[in-house]
């Protein structure tokens, strides 16, 4: 059975709930690699991807460069700090010039949300988006769908509470498109200061819930089942200049994963995990005891991360020609 | 050069008449009037003849951005548009604050005999919103400037606008005001706030942060008896304050963009920049809203907010790419397409808006006047069956932020004349 892939992956609404899947599945296999001695598979051999990040960022661009690097691709990394227009050259420029080497695929990071969508509209390459702005952060979803999936099983019918920024996250944007389309019921949980505008409308047309109180939702029994899966956002410190809330101790007390809160859940339910996509800050979204806490997936996130962000490259840049046998059996043709 | 005689021309679509012009003036309307001698004659049967089109809030970018559009350039695109008088904003570089940058820009607009180019004086400084400028003395320069703006940023100062309005009654001047709240919106605002917005992860203005500035502008004008004019409305909530004003009596008037009378938010979504505007675009309910309140005369005119910009200035990523959108070619088309044709509005109509309206608000004698016998001859003829699909290459404007490339639209601007003499024929400039 041959499943279409997007040609770029900017939004997770480029794949439907069977594209998911595929990657998913495909993910697991891919797994497998991180767990050899030799961590080498040929599938991406000759495939040059560059890691043009104009934002900060530690864990995803290491996380897709050892992606690219176990399936054989040459991955180059380039870093640029602010906004190329304040250099003097259009983003267009930027990306075309890039792009006329002959490169596969632009994997980007954007401070600007839509970012990705424009440079896909300019290039010829693949172009996977690794985070613009404050709208979305596609291989994050991913990754958070397959480590839920391992602890959890199916996700049909789970129930996950999003909690935190939600007007500043890529994450939760990305996160409610593919829990929605994997079966998930999912609640935001946020002052209203934290949720992005018109979500009230927005969350009547996809379905979701949302909420101003962490405790309520947490203690929700009857048709708001209890929460299967606590998804903790990162909260900036800079959030309270701008009047997003007055001080860190208040938000910890109304939207914190505090000790208290922690015990009281994992006494309701045994089987609650606890994701966060980092960095995380303890002590104020979330506590030590809450991110070391055997329900907590934070690390699981991390290792998924490559082997989604594997799955993900195969997909787009691999073509039905290269078979996916190659992952599976390949022992030695690693050179 | 000045004398013309137009034949069968519908005056504002009605009767079918002559029009004799003769050094630059309307000297006869009449039935198969003759041509006195080596006199051109305009055929004009079919077409319909309205006073020449006023545009109230133009952006040409000279000085300091002939990249993106010079006075020649923009005044071009003002005469294939139909227009006979622009009003230039005050936000090139240098700012138009002194009486000097306003009689270059007056001269410039001169030179090009394709339309007359009146400078907009900036309300304060530099457009820092903090020292007046000197407006008195842009006033009685050569340019006579009675229309300050501070245009691309609101006067957001209360006290600061308070003092203009009381300045300005002196000599009859209008404050036209970019009506936003910046303390309602972040500093990368870029999009109308709302559930798009938040869906997109852009930074958005709200509707409040116009309608709570045009709110306060209006009893400031109320207070100081002077007079103020709201710059591109773009909301219903702004539409509301406005007819709430008018209906105490409050001197205010107001402007329309042809792209807030037909574009909605929706582009946005496709993050391409040449639909990033400021004011932004809005939902189709605020469409609707401006499309009655400018048919009702709560908004009385209409004003393109041309606004050219480079290439490279609108290849960035959407936050960081600049405002603005062209629209002096094809306001006409727009309007007439939106309203007109749905008869909403008849061609008079149209005229009072694009043309009587503006030249009245910016005080330009020469412009927006009846069609009758010692009038100046500033007129346009329009097709009003002409169906016609928008080419961003075609364009005069040395810009292609062209919002309305590929659409197509019935109305169109056949023959613009400035004092008597023809300054473009169906989209190419004499």
């Amino acid at each position: 059975m041959t499943i279409t892939m997007p040609r770029h992956l900017l939004s997770m609404a480029d794949l439907d709930a069977e594209g998911i899947r595929t990657i998913l599945d495909t993910a697991t296999q891919m797994h497998d690699v991180q767990k050899r001695e030799v961590k080498k598979i040929p599938t991406l051999r000759g495939r040059t991807i560059i890691n043009l990040f104009f934002e900060d960022s530690t864990r995803t661009r290491s996380s897709f460069e050892i992606a690219g690097k176990w399936m054989s691709a040459d991955t180059i990394n380039i870093t640029g700090k602010g906004s190329s227009a304040s250099k003097g050259e259009s983003l267009r420029d930027t990306v075309r010039t890039i792009d006329a080497m002959g490169v596969d695929a632009i994997v980007m990071r954007h401070g600007a949300s839509g970012a990705a969508h424009q440079v896909a509209s300019w290039v010829q390459a693949h172009v996977i988006n690794a985070g613009d702005g404050t709208h979305e952060h596609p291989t994050q979803a991913l990754l958070d769908a397959y480590t839920m999936e391992r602890r959890l099983g199916s996700l049909e019918g789970r129930h996950v509470a999003i909690v935190g920024d939600l007007t500043h996250s890529r994450v939760v944007r990305s996160n409610l498109i593919s829990l929605r389309r994997l079966g998930a019921d999912v609640t935001v949980v946020a002052p209203p200061t934290l949720m992005p505008s018109g979500i009230g409308t927005w969350a009547q047309r996809e379905g979701f819930a949302l909420s101003h109180d962490l405790d309520e939702v947490l203690q929700a029994q009857g048709p708001g089942r209890p929460v299967d899966a606590l998804m903790m956002l990162r909260v900036q410190k800079e959030r309270m200049s701008g009047g997003y809330f007055p001080t860190a101790r208040e938000y910890t007390v109304g939207y914190g994963l505090t000790r208290d809160r922690l015990m009281r859940l994992t006494d309701a339910n045994p089987h609650l995990v606890i994701c966060h996509p980092g960095p995380m800050n303890r002590g104020l979204e979330i506590s030590a005891d809450a991110a070391d806490a055997a329900q907590s997936l934070v690390l699981d996130q991390v290792s998924a991360g490559v082997a989604v962000r594997m799955s993900v490259l195969y997909h787009l840049l691999a073509g039905a020609d290269d078979p996916i046998g190659a992952v599976a059996t390949n022992e030695g043709s690693a050179a | 050069m000045s004398d013309l005689l137009i034949t069968g021309a519908r005056l504002l679509g009605g009767e079918a008449k002559d029009v004799l012009v003769l050094g630059g003036t309307i000297a006869e309307i009449g039935a198969a009037l003759d041509a006195p001698r080596d006199v051109e004659t305009v055929q004009a049967e079919g077409l319909a003849l309205l006073p020449g089109l006023v545009d109230l809030h133009t952006h040409l970018r000279e000085p300091g951005r002939e990249d993106a559009e010079t006075i020649a350039t923009g005044a071009a695109a003002a005469a294939v548009g139909g227009f006979t008088a622009v009003l230039a904003m005050a936000n090139t570089s240098p700012v138009t604050d002194t009486a000097e940058a306003a009689e270059r820009i007056l001269d410039l607009g001169r030179a090009t005999g394709l339309a007359d180019v009146q400078p907009i004086g900036a309300v304060t400084k530099g457009l820092e919103g903090a020292e007046l400028a000197e407006l008195a003395l842009m006033h009685r320069s050569r340019a006579v400037v009675r229309v300050f703006s501070d245009d691309g940023h609101c006067v957001h100062d209360a006290r600061v606008m308070r003092r203009a309005l009381e300045y300005v009654r002196a000599f009859g001047g209008v404050v036209s005001q970019h009506s936003q709240d910046p303390d309602l919106a972040g500093s990368s605002a870029c999009c109308h706030e709302g559930e798009l917005s938040g869906r997109l992860g852009l930074p958005g203005w709200p509707s409040v942060a116009e309608s709570t500035i045009i709110a306060r502008d209006a009893q400031l004008a109320r207070h100081t008896g002077s007079r103020v004019h709201v710059a591109h409305v773009s909301t219903a909530e702004g539409v509301e304050v406005l007819r709430w004003a008018k209906a105490q009596g409050i001197d205010l008037t107001a402007e329309v963009t042809p792209h807030h009378l037909l574009l909605t938010q929706d582009l946005v979504s496709s993050y391409d920049p040449t639909f990033k505007v400021n004011p932004p675009l809005r939902p189709t309910e605020d469409v609707e809203a401006l499309r009655a309140a400018l048919v009702d005369g709560t908004i009385d005119a209409v004003a393109t907010d041309h606004a050219p910009h480079a290439r490279h200035d609108k290849e960035h990523a959407f936050v960081d790419a600049a405002f603005g959108m062209l629209g002096l070619e094809t306001a006409f088309a727009v309007v007439h397409d939106t309203l007109v044709r749905g008869g909403q509005l008849d061609l008079a109509g149209l005229a009072d808006r694009m043309s009587v309206a503006p030249a009245r608000i910016a005080g330009l004698a020469d412009h927006g006047q009846p069609l009758a016998v010692g009038a100046p001859a500033n007129l346009v003829l329009v097709d009003t069956e002409s169906t016609q699909t928008v080419d961003a290459s075609a364009s005069k404007s040395l810009s292609r932020n062209n919002p309305w490339h590929g659409m197509s639209f019935t109305g169109a601007v056949h023959t613009t004349i400035l004092r008597g003499r023809v300054t473009a024929r169906q989209g190419v400039t004499e």
